[in-house]
């Protein structure tokens, strides 16, 4: 059975057709190509597929798009302002805590959450707001080096943060 | 001029020339394509461990709404393996299911949905045949045959080499200790799932895009088990989302994609499940060992035997080179003049094994530590004692004929003893806690390619435009650890231009020069050479154009910050794109290529394809550990990890690698396994798959030693696989040290560590680990003669840039 849903992703009011058990993940790449969004398991287990709603991360492959109508959905390619890249995204591309770059998407908006509720993490809360998200390439550390980073200069003001 | 004139090679810059796109969601990994009328393909597996196949059915699926293609075994008749010898794999299985998630059929339709229901509509009869699911199993049974190709039972290939000899070796000892081991199976989990597109058009042209490491091989594969000219075929490998050595076999969806996709007239794409990917594998293999050394009261060794038993899964795959692997690199890190290897792997009902980061070394090097560790104790020397004063020297030869260029494992160990403190940790801290230690070797890249054949193993085209910018054009992928970066680096450094002048087209088997991919950490050095050779190149020409303008000598110029400046008059000087344009009008449209080959290094006895490298790298690691007796929970506190890398091209690159390979091997030590239950894999999940979160990783700290390889591209060597080596034994040992029990079996986990507390409690022996190997007889070793000393007299590294 399908239906229309309709979905305020990035900023933008968009409507699609689709079969009702969908998940936003499959929408947001298959039917927005929005594919910035990845999944490493499609079951809740790795965090890869996580997006922004209403500031929350969530596992887009867990969500249904007819859920969350009405509710500020943000992927990774609206994190940047323009072409002028996040305080995180800047930092995680200078020092390579994205290696293959698989996982770094959902990373990257589990920590800007983190980063809008609380601006001077330590590394432990770190460690906790990203632990649901794995990643096989970096060991970790960089990623922490990164969030560290961006979080020293969104408080010194040097850089955008969205 | 001196190495640390360079403006790029070796400095902190940004990490990576690929950073945005990964940042932003640009980066199009293979699942990230959607080609106009693209169809969906889905892959049938088996549920059995071992079954015959008596028939199967399609006309059900084949007539389901949507459905466009139904393919089975009969479609692709042709077989396959990475390594020429024993070609044993199908792309859907003919006649015969050897392992549960052995793909027996594929279709294309118009949606996944749909696909999936017609894969319930394929009726297959299956005659369930007893499966073989251990080392044990396949030695005790050699009428239940997996394979009847190979000669005996369920035996893949036996390996008997004696270098100089063991019995004098022994019998000079004034001890001998003999150890066994058991190192499990586990696997890659790359966050990616295995992907490809494939789109056969109408001029017979085959495009297909795939998450591979090795694109070369895919396309050799793809011409030979479709048995169309490899003329017509294009592979291009789509950014991988890692790697670890999982996608470097050609895999069954991708041959499927692309027969589907000739039936078709439409693109098809497959994507595994995360369930699937767990039946890919080529994995780590489980590997059963026995080490028998005799040393001298110093340490020093006399000699040492070493048998491996190897469960390799249903098929071959890169199976002989594993094999050797198991026994070659232990000669590279310590001083052993006589040694005897035999190694044996077998079929086993269970996805196929292959190479995990590290291949094949990982699980002999952690028997080796350990057992020198246990050596060190039983002589009453520490663990520095023993290796510190027998380490292989720089410029030697090993006995098993290998060829050390440079060296600093002296350096490696030293720095971690130093900085962890180690001697005055070392069987000194409370009873919980303990520090391990362990050194370890690897190539920078294997000496020999996969198929037999004298061209280079990798080649790099440059263009120059008038716009001052270079394209690049290199088979090499990358797939994580940064080898487009290397190049772009590498080619911006040679002309003095700044890396984002530099644009890459790579891993595209229609378009770049070979390369022969991501595996036995060879991009760097043979891609990087390679580089170098072609923009030395360029930038002659661009030099005598200039020297000509300007009626100077051509030696006088040095290009840099994007301009040709005069040594001799730094007043002079000329944008690099105005030099290029006086160039072309010099010399017409300015390319060049430059290739690598690594020097003859092998060939003086039959095995000896695996093992030698151009260059190896070393690293040494102490774990420290706190070992919960309550729960038998192990945390590593910390690791210190000092690698030979030659020569850092990229620090926060080469960090990376290190702090990647550290986690990996904290995985495998303490948590990942693969393994079955009836047939059945235990846990295909991620979930239940365990590995390292945040939280379970500690703090890293990583010491780059730079020994500048004579050979290797500005000195570098590799730095992707290497340290994951030591990092293994090192926990092992420490968690000796906190709790005195001995773990001779990987993964050490809770239940493990408890039962061996109770043991000790009881008064008991305190170890785990197998008590035994299998009585199999070896046959006599192929003997070989010690190599006359080898020394060379190559020129100082740095000296190697002009
Ligand atoms: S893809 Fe959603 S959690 Fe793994
Ligand atoms: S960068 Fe590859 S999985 Fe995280």
């Amino acid at each position: 059975m399908k239906t229309v849903v309709r979905l305020r992703v990035n900023g933008d009011e968009v409507e699609v057709w689709v079969p009702v058990h969908k998940t936003l993940l499959e929408v947001l790449r298959e039917d927005l190509q929005l594919t910035g969004t990845k999944h490493g398991c499609e079951l809740g287990e790795c965090g890869t597929c996580t997006v922004l709603l209403d500031g929350q991360p969530v596992l887009s492959c867990l969500v249904l798009p007819i859920e969350v109508q009405g509710q500020e959905i943000v992927t990774i390619e609206g994190v940047a302002a323009g072409s002028e890249l996040h305080a995180l995204q800047a930092a995680f591309a200078e020092l390579g805590a994205a290696q293959c770059g698989y996982c770094t998407p959902g990373m990257i908006l589990t920590a800007l959450a983190l980063l809008r509720t609380n601006p001077a993490p330590t590394r432990q809360e770190v460690k906790e707001a990203l632990a649901g998200n794995l990643c096989r390439c970096t060991g970790y550390l960089k990623i922490l080096d990164a969030v560290a980073r961006a979080a020293a200069s969104l408080k010194d003001g040097s850089s955008y943060g969205g | 001029m001196a190495a640390d004139d360079y403006t790029l090679i070796g400095r902190p810059i940004p990490a990576r020339v690929d950073g945005a796109g990964k940042v932003t969601g640009l980066t199009r990994y293979a699942d990230d394509l959607f080609p106009a009328r693209l169809l969906y393909g889905k892959l049938l597996r088996s549920p059995y461990p071992h079954a015959r196949i008596l028939r199967i059915d399609t006309c059900k699926a084949a007539a389901l709404p949507g459905v466009k293609a139904v393919i089975t075994g009969a479609d692709l008749p042709r077989p396959f393996s990475i390594m020429p010898v024993n070609q044993d794999e199908h792309a859907l299985a003919i006649d015969k299911v050897r392992y549960v998630g052995e793909p027996v059929a594929a279709v294309a339709a118009v949606d996944e949905e749909t696909a999936e229901a017609a894969l319930h509509l394929i009726e297959v009869a299956y005659e369930p045949l007893p499966p073989v699911m251990s080392i044990e199993e396949a030695l005790a049974q050699p009428d239940n045959r997996i394979h009847t190709y190979n000669r005996v039972g369920n035996v893949h290939r036996v390996v008997a080499l004696e270098f100089g000899d063991v019995e004098a070796g022994f019998a000079e000892a004034d001890y001998i200790r003999e150890d066994t081991f058991f190192f499990q199976g586990n696997t890659h989990l790359p966050m990616e799932q295995h992907a490809a597109v494939a789109h056969c058009t109408p001029d017979g042209q085959i495009t297909l895009w795939s998450a591979t490491q090795t694109p070369h091989y895919v396309h050799r594969a793809l011409a030979a088990v479709l048995d169309i000219p490899p003329s017509r075929i294009r592979v291009i490998a789509t950014p991988v989302g890692g790697g670890f050595g999982g996608k470097s076999d050609p895999f069954a969806h991708e041959f499927c994609a692309v027969k589907l996709s000739m039936l078709t007239g439409r693109p098809v794409k497959i994507c595994l499940t995360r369930e699937e990917v767990f039946y890919a594998h080529r994995g780590r293999h489980p590997v059963l060992m026995w080490i028998r050394t005799g040393v001298k009261r110093n340490g020093a060794i006399t000699a040492m035997h070493f048998k491996s038993f190897i469960d390799g899964g249903a098929y071959s795959s890169y199976g002989v080179a594993t094999t050797y692997y198991t026994g070659a690199l232990q000669t590279v890190t310590y001083r052993v003049p006589n040694y005897r290897f035999e190694g044996l792997r077998v079929f086993t009902n269970k996805p196929p094994c292959g190479p995990k980061r590290g291949h094949g070394t990982p699980q002999p090097r952690y028997a080796l530590e350990v057992h020198l560790d246990k050596i060190a104790e039983d002589l009453g020397l520490d663990p520095v004692q023993i290796r510190r004063p027998h380490l292989a020297k720089p410029f030697s030869m090993t006995v098993n004929h290998l060829r050390i260029t440079s060296c600093a494992l002296d350096e490696c160990l030293d720095a971690v003893v130093k900085r962890s403190e180690f001697l005055q940790k070392h069987r000194r801290l409370p009873f919980g806690k303990g520090v391990g230690l362990a050194c370890s070797a690897y190539l920078s890249g294997a000496g020999l390619p996969i198929y037999w054949n004298e061209m280079p193993h990798s080649g790099v085209t440059l263009q120059l435009d008038r716009s001052g910018s270079v394209c690049v054009f290199c088979g090499a992928v990358d797939i994580g650890q940064g080898s487009d970066s290397v190049l772009a680096f590498t080619v911006a450094e040679e002309l003095g231009i700044d890396p984002r002048d530099v644009r890459l087209v790579t891993a595209d088997t229609g378009i770049t020069p070979v390369d022969l991919g991501s595996y036995s950490s060879r991009v760097t050095f043979m891609a990087g050479n390679a580089a170098i050779v072609a923009a030395r190149q360029l930038r002659e020409r661009l030099f005598a154009a200039v020297a000509e303008h300007w009626g100077i000598p051509a030696r006088h110029l040095r290009a840099a910050q994007g301009r040709i400046f005069a040594v001799t008059d730094p007043s002079r000087s000329m944008p690099f794109a105005e030099a290029v344009q006086r160039a072309e009008a010099k010399f017409g449209t300015l390319s060049a290529s430059g290739s690598y080959t690594p020097p003859p290094l092998a060939g003086k006895y039959k095995g000896h394809g695996v093992g030698p490298s151009p260059a190896y790298s070393y690293t040494a690691a102490v774990a420290q550990v706190d070992v919960d007796p309550d729960t038998g929970w192990v945390t590593v506190e910390k690791v210190w990890i000092a690698h030979d890398i030659g020569k850092a091209l990229n620090p926060y690159l080469v960090e990376g690698q290190i702090e990647g390979s550290v986690y990996m091997a904290l995985g495998e030590v303490l948590m990942e396994e693969q393994v079955f239950r009836r047939g059945v894999h235990k846990f295909p999940s991620m979930l239940e798959y365990k590995s390292p979160t945040f939280l379970e990783m500690p703090e890293v700290e990583t010491i780059l030693i730079e020994s500048l390889d004579p050979e290797g591209p500005y000195g570098a060597k590799e730095a992707g696989q290497g340290p994951l080596l030591p990092v293994i034994p090192a926990v092992a040992n420490a968690v000796y040290d906190a709790i005195g029990v001995r773990l001779d079996e990987i993964p050490i986990t809770p239940e493990k560590v408890l039962k061996g507390l109770e043991l000790r409690a009881k008064g008991q022996v305190a170890r785990l680990g197998p008590r035994g190997i299998p009585a199999f007889a070896f046959p006599p070793p192929r003997c070989v003669e010690v190599p006359e000393e080898w020394l060379v007299h190559l020129p100082d590294a740095k000296t190697r840039r002009p």
